[in-house]
């Protein structure tokens, strides 16, 4: 369903030492350098700590920021370099803000008029429809902006964003001013999203949860550099994390659901080499399935046990170890088939087991989690 | 109380040229609150503080400098005598473009307080929605600045009603030309016709009041509104 990722891509390098327009950030002098190229389809996440320059960097693909130098070309097409600077209003971008951006003069519905009327071409009413359908706010359209839930409100600048028929959607940390129910009421619509959108989605955040249930490609963003970038799985499966996670490190694994158990309401994930059981979310078999191990969950032994509660037991090898911000703490990177785990344990476990590379043991996996 | 014939043809007039005051400032005053509200330039100080000098300038002063500058040697004087308009103190339009000074600040600050409490985002977000300069202004800064034109023009009418020194200066005291209400009421005390005076001026005293209470009312509303 998704075209090849590699087709038309993005390329952004984009340098900008100037304070950031943004009066909140006018403390810290800001400098962004970075020089990308992103997938032209699917849902790239950069991903980083607040202060990084994620909304910065964004911003200046909208064309909101004119940065000291840019070059930026999507699909081919010049949007930005040293003798063109395209203003906002001229690119094909749907821009979702941080906070409520609707306004507050018009209804949901004219909103979506808004930007409607302004699209670069002909909205048809089946694809108006279809964008209201994907955001579930049909009921809504006729109350103002501010008799909207928070999700509502977004799901609604979502909508909108979609109908100006953009040709890169921009989305800067869209549930960052939503409580936990409101992102889990959202995320779904996202997921589906970035199903049937057949344009590039680039997505700013920081939470881990939304990267491991949206990213295919993630870029790392560290004090306004690129610290890393790659597809969801081998990102995280780096040992020298850019970023310290801490009780947050852990791998993504790409699996299929093989087997569903009804007596324990267990499902069965293959991956390349390797499997594991999971509480059946009610995923279809053959279903794709995204996994999330978390480091904290992995505990290792010599000699494969049968006498306990861990229901996952892979055979993996120790591919390195590596210290951590803790210094009590290390972390092991493990091989198994194709795919690669982190554990993190105490240095105290990791001598007592004499640990070091190429060592082949026993990975115990206290829980795993299908994120999607 | 009943009004003279006189006091009648003062009230056409005042509530005509507070009209047409207000109508004029409205389309002048509202690039000049747009710039001031957008604009960092050095300029920006200097121009407010010119807008807002009617507002402790006594109006002798005002009318004084208007006078010579729209007098026959004076550069406006000058300006409408080559367009064979002639010269334009003691007349009505004479008092329009005095008042024009006169309430400006009463119009363009309402205004300019409006546009610049918009902030930024929101003319961010319509330019991610492909609107245009020009089409931002209309669609977005006019609508969210509404409040800040009603208030701008309760306030340029209803000060522009309430002038005196410098209609005086400018105007004299030409019936149906000039002599607006507030000259009318100088005129009959003058002449000791206190109860003339004494109707017209508590038919200003009550419109004053008046609109002063429908603005507050207003902006309580507005407030409500912004909570809910």
């Amino acid at each position: 369903m998704k075209p090849n990722l590699s087709d038309n891509p993005i390329r952004a390098s984009f340098q900008l030492k100037h304070q950031s327009s943004n009066p909140k950030r006018h403390t810290d002098q800001f400098t962004l350098d970075v020089d990308l190229t992103l997938p032209g389809s699917g849902v790239s996440v950069i991903f980083g700590p607040s202060g990084s320059g994620k909304t910065t960097l964004l911003r200046c693909i909208a064309g909101l920021e004119t940065p000291d130098q840019g070059n930026l070309i999507v699909n081919g097409e010049v949007w930005q370099n040293a003798s063109l600077f395209m203003p906002t209003h001229r690119r094909p971008v749907g821009y979702v803000f941080q906070e409520s951006s609707l306004f507050p003069h018009l209804t949901a519905g004219g909103n979506l008029a808004y930007a409607r009327k302004r699209a670069g071409k002909k909205i048809s009413a089946q694809l108006y429809d279809h964008a209201i359908e994907i955001m579930g706010i049909n009921d809504i359209l006729h109350r103002s902006p501010q008799q909207l839930s928070g999700g509502e409100r977004q799901r609604v600048a979502i909508a909108r964003a979609l109908l100006i028929n953009p040709r890169l959607l921009l989305m800067d940390e869209p549930l960052a001013s939503l409580d936990k129910r409101r992102k889990q009421e959202i995320i779904p619509y996202l997921e589906r999203l970035g199903a049937t959108l057949d344009i590039p989605i680039i997505y700013v955040s920081h939470s881990m949860d939304e990267v491991t249930r949206l990213a295919d490609h993630v870029v790392v963003l560290k004090q306004g550099k690129v610290a890393t970038q790659g597809g969801l799985t081998e990102v995280f499966s780096h040992i020298d994390l850019p970023l310290d996670y801490g009780d947050d490190t852990g791998v993504v694994l790409q699996g299929q659901v093989v087997e569903r158990d009804p007596k324990w309401h267990l499902a069965r994930i293959a991956f390349s080499d390797g499997e594991l059981w999971v509480r059946d979310r009610g995923d279809a078999l053959h279903q794709s399935v995204r996994v999330r191990v978390l480091a904290r969950d992995i505990s290792l032994t010599l000699t494969p046990s049968t006498q306990s509660s861990i229901l996952n037991t892979l055979a993996v090898k120790v591919d390195a170890i590596t210290g951590d911000s803790d210094e009590a703490m290390s972390f092991v990177r493990l091989k198994t088939g194709e795919e690669y785990l982190i554990a993190r344990l105490t240095c105290r476990s990791v001598d007592y087991l004499q640990l070091k590379p190429g060592q082949s043991l026993w990975a115990q996996i206290k829980s795993v989690a299908i994120v999607r | 109380m009943s009004f003279s014939e006189a006091d009648l043809t003062a009230i056409w007039l005042t509530l005509r040229l507070a009209t047409t005051v207000t109508l004029l400032l409205l389309l002048i005053g509202t690039p000049i609150a747009w710039w001031l509200a957008r604009t960092q330039s050095v300029w920006k100080a200097p121009v407010a503080a010119i807008v807002a000098l009617p507002l402790i300038l006594p109006p002798t002063v005002l009318g004084f400098y208007l006078l010579i500058a729209m007098g026959p040697h004076g550069f406006f004087g000058q300006f409408t005598q080559s367009l064979g308009l002639g010269t334009l103190p003691f007349t009505f339009w004479g008092l329009v473009v005095a008042s024009i000074f006169y309430s400006m600040p009463f119009v363009v600050q309402p205004i300019q307080n409006a546009m610049e409490a918009i902030g930024e985002r929101p003319l961010e977000v319509a330019a991610t929605l492909r609107a245009g300069p020009l089409d931002r202004f209309f669609s977005v800064v006019l609508p969210l600045a509404k409040p800040g034109f009603i208030t701008a023009s309760i306030l340029g009418f209803a000060h522009t009603v309430g002038e005196f020194g410098i209609i005086l200066m400018i105007g004299g005291n030409i019936p149906g030309e000039t002599r607006v209400i507030s000259v009318q009421i100088y005129d009959h005390v003058e002449a000791l016709e206190f109860m003339q005076a004494h109707a017209l001026s508590g038919a200003m005293l009550l419109f004053s009041f008046s609109v002063l209470l429908a603005l507050y009312w207003l902006q309580r509303k507005q407030k409500i509104a912004l909570l809910n």
